[in-house]
């Protein structure tokens, strides 16, 4: 027999080494930018340009021109190749973005706009609102769904909080991930990739639900099994199934991120770091949670277990 | 059996309709979409603007201080907008109002984003033009000493706003600016008929006295931006007020009243978010997503294949009949592919395989317990199912809480995705039930009872 769900303990001691970052990420943040996470400008407001110039160009040389023009506040990367420049600053008019633009030609010869994107900051606070409520009232639906669900079970509502506990340690993960590329790439977190991580909240849950639903299932067929067994038991029933999709959804995702070209980079790679999570914490946290809760003890087995399984209905 | 036999013969039906609506064929007129006032499109994908390159704008009633948006205000400046956006040439243009007091425009195409706003924003220009003895008619477009370039600028935009018309080169003459005019109502006169009603300025008034006066029995052009709203024949010398009358509906009347009154948009309009993709880049992704989407669904069929041999060859067939539907879905619908949309498709053929997977999964563990195939096939399947529907279920709510998010914000990347995946995610609950789960019954169910055939077929 297999022990998982009695070695919790390691399990989430990983997860809490793969969620520090995006914690100490947002305590950092917060404290110096004002901003606990790295947000873009669909919910800053700003604007961003992306120029394609026919020679290479040094990002340092290019927000030179933005700060000589009087855009102090200006960042620039280089994307795809070193001769597209992805500028981000204050929204502009037309005029003032064409006045930019030939300053831009006169330095650095012709130039292609790729994309355009600006917004006001009004809309940009509304845009994050709402994505909030929108990361809060997915969650809240799912955990309701889930222990309406599992009302066939004993304490069917533990359930839909394994599974909510589950899919917010896929989004710190997800987080995590984004807060490094932050300050490695300057990656933000934009409308794409909040859909990203809310994709993720759906695909987490996917893989929780399969597990939770053979448990659901064994829990009526063992009725003498403490719910640690039964567990462990539900978790390798679906072993094969959980790696045969897992590798069918690397497959599709992974043709993406290589093939799919620059635009949808960070949002597939987001995304293929919170799948690779959602994995995990069907089994590793998910799970455990369920079983720590019925025996009363977040990190160890304790001899008191409350056989809740009995009582089945 | 019986049953099976039926499902089959359906699934053939449907796979064969939708490849005929997915392949590139002439399609009968009711199939096909005709969005553009009568004229007919051909039935195809339709992109969004991250793939084929263009402009998406939200502008946002720019009110001063302490005053209020005017009830139908913003209605009426989305058809001014619309109006303004075909003169542009833009093909299949959206405009759409958005929540209470904002618009967004998207023009696919447009690469010069700057010209476009600029030209949707200005405060159009109303004339009153002296037609020197032709019979023009509403929706013409004309040269004027005011706007001497109306026909030239129409042409070149290669114009797709099917009421207009240009009318040549010659050029008329402006008598008159909107500004003589001091408002202008739609109202209706003792016989019911629809009229519009209008009053001049003081200054106003003696330039209109002395063009009317001298002209009675001539027509009058008023013109917007260059396109004639209506020509009305001078009956009488008008000083402070005049009538407007002709076989006006209720609408009619008063979108001209409004058109005259505000010049052009009833309220300023202010740019909030402005989007723009090259067609180059927008070219880049659909090539990109294209090969991706291939090169992912190879890798996925194969591995079916060499996972759970022949069912998992069916459930390959079953995936294509997935795909056909889905395919045919987005043109009926039609569905605007983004490519966030794209990957949420590509998604869902994730799910859809991941339901088929449950069913083999649990099909060769009942094949291991000992049952004949024929019960495996409907055990494993009704033991898979509560899995396959309550996952999917979970799915479709943050589906849908991704879609009212997208929806108020006119993020329509977001809501692309969550439309696509939302769709892909039913059907594949479809699928596995229609599809596969018959294939199943049909290769299991007609053999022999003996579990070594079925344990040859499914390699357990």
């Amino acid at each position: 027999m297999y022990f998982i769900v009695e070695k919790r303990k390691i399990w989430f001691l990983i997860s809490l080494i793969l969620i520090l970052p995006s914690l100490l990420f947002m305590a950092w943040s917060g404290a110096t930018r004002g901003e606990i996470l790295p947000l873009s400008i669909d919910y800053t407001g700003g604007s961003v340009w992306e120029i394609g110039f026919s020679q290479a160009v040094q990002p340092a040389a290019v927000r030179q021109v933005f700060v000589d023009a009087g855009y102090g506040d200006t960042t620039v990367f280089t994307v795809n190749n070193d001769s597209t420049a992805q500028i981000k600053f204050k929204p502009v008019d037309a005029a003032e973005k064409e006045r930019l633009r030939l300053l831009l030609e006169e330095k650095f010869g012709e130039s292609q706009e790729l994309t355009y994107r600006s917004l006001g900051p009004a809309v940009g606070r509304e845009v994050s609102q709402a994505a909030w409520v929108a990361l809060i009232a997915a969650s809240l639906l799912i955990l309701l769904y889930i222990a309406w669900a599992f009302r066939s079970v004993p304490h069917p509502f533990r359930y839909g909080v394994a599974a909510v506990v589950a899919l917010a340690h896929d989004v710190l993960v997800s987080l995590s991930f984004l807060s490094l590329m932050n300050l490695v790439a300057g990656w933000e977190l934009d409308a794409l990739t909040l859909t990203a991580i809310l994709t993720v909240i759906g695909y987490s849950v996917n893989d929780t639900v399969v597990i939770f639903d053979r448990l659901r299932e064994n829990i009526h067929r063992y009725r003498n099994e403490s719910l640690a067994v039964v567990a462990n038991r539900s978790i390798i029933e679906t072993a094969t199934r959980s790696i045969g999709t897992q590798i069918t959804v690397f497959l599709i995702v992974v043709a993406i991120l290589v093939l799919g070209g620059a635009t949808l980079q960070q949002f597939v790679a987001t995304m293929l770091v919170g799948f690779i999570s959602g994995m995990y914490s069907s089994i590793f946290t998910a799970t455990p949670i369920l079983v720590a809760w019925d025996e009363r003890s977040l990190f160890d087995r304790n001899g008191q277990q409350v056989s809740s399984l009995k009582a089945a209905a | 059996m019986r049953n099976a036999k039926i499902s089959l013969a359906l699934i053939v039906v449907l796979a064969a309709l939708a490849l005929y609506i997915v392949l590139p064929v002439p399609h009968p007129q009711w199939l096909v979409r005709s969005e553009n006032a009568g004229q007919p499109t051909p039935l195809e994908l339709k992109l969004g603007l991250d793939l084929q390159g263009g402009t998406q704008v939200m502008l946002e009633a720019d009110l001063p201080e302490g005053r209020d948006l005017q009830t139908g205000a913003m209605e009426t400046a989305k058809l001014i907008v619309e109006r303004r956006v075909n003169s542009l040439g833009v093909s299949e243009a959206v405009v759409q109002n958005q929540g209470e007091n904002r618009i967004t425009a998207e023009l696919p195409g447009v690469n010069n984003p700057d010209q476009a706003i600029e030209t949707i924003r200005s405060t159009g220009q109303l004339e009153f033009v002296d037609p020197q003895g032709q019979a023009l008619q509403q929706g013409m477009i004309i040269n004027t000493t005011n706007k001497p370039s109306a026909v030239q600028d129409y042409l070149t935009s290669a114009g797709s706003d099917p009421l207009a018309t240009p009318y040549g080169e010659t050029l008329f003459e402006t008598v008159m600016t909107g500004d003589v005019l001091r408002t202008a109502i739609a109202r209706q006169d003792q016989f019911n008929m629809w009229e519009i009603g209008f009053e001049l300025t003081g200054s106003g008034s003696e330039q209109f006295f002395n063009y009317t006066s001298a002209n009675i029995g001539q027509q009058m052009a008023i013109v917007l931006d260059g396109v004639v709203l209506s020509a009305p024949t001078i009956q009488a010398a008008i000083r402070d007020q005049g009538v407007i009358t002709g076989q006006f509906g209720e609408q009619e009347a008063n979108s001209l009243a409004i058109q005259m009154r505000y010049g052009a948009l009833p309220v300023p309009l202010k740019v909030m978010d402005v989007r723009s993709i090259s067609a180059t880049l927008g070219q880049d992704s659909v090539r990109s997503s294209l090969i991706a989407g291939l090169i992912g669904m190879g890798a996925v069929l194969l591995f079916m294949i060499l996972m759970y041999r022949l069912p998992g060859l069916l459930a390959d067939v079953a995936l294509i009949f997935y795909v056909l539907l889905n395919l045919a879905i987005y043109k009926l619908v039609p569905v605007t592919l983004t490519l966030a949309g794209i990957a949420g498709f590509l998604l869902s053929v994730g799910m859809a395989v991941d339901a088929n997977i449950l069913i083999f999964e649990r099909l060769r563990e009942e094949l291991r317990s000992g049952r004949s195939p024929r019960l495996a096939v409907e055990a494993g399947f009704s033991r898979a199912w509560p899995a396959i529907f309550d996952s999917n279920l979970t799915t479709l709510i943050s589906c849908a809480v991704l879609y009212v998010f997208g929806n108020q914000f006119g993020a329509s990347i977001v809501k692309g995705y969550a439309l696509t995946l939302g769709l892909g995610v039913l059907l594949s609950m479809l699928t596995a039930y229609l599809a596969t789960l018959t294939f199943m019954r049909i290769l299991l169910g007609s053999r022999s009872q003996r579990s070594e055939a079925a344990r040859a077929i499914v390699g357990y």
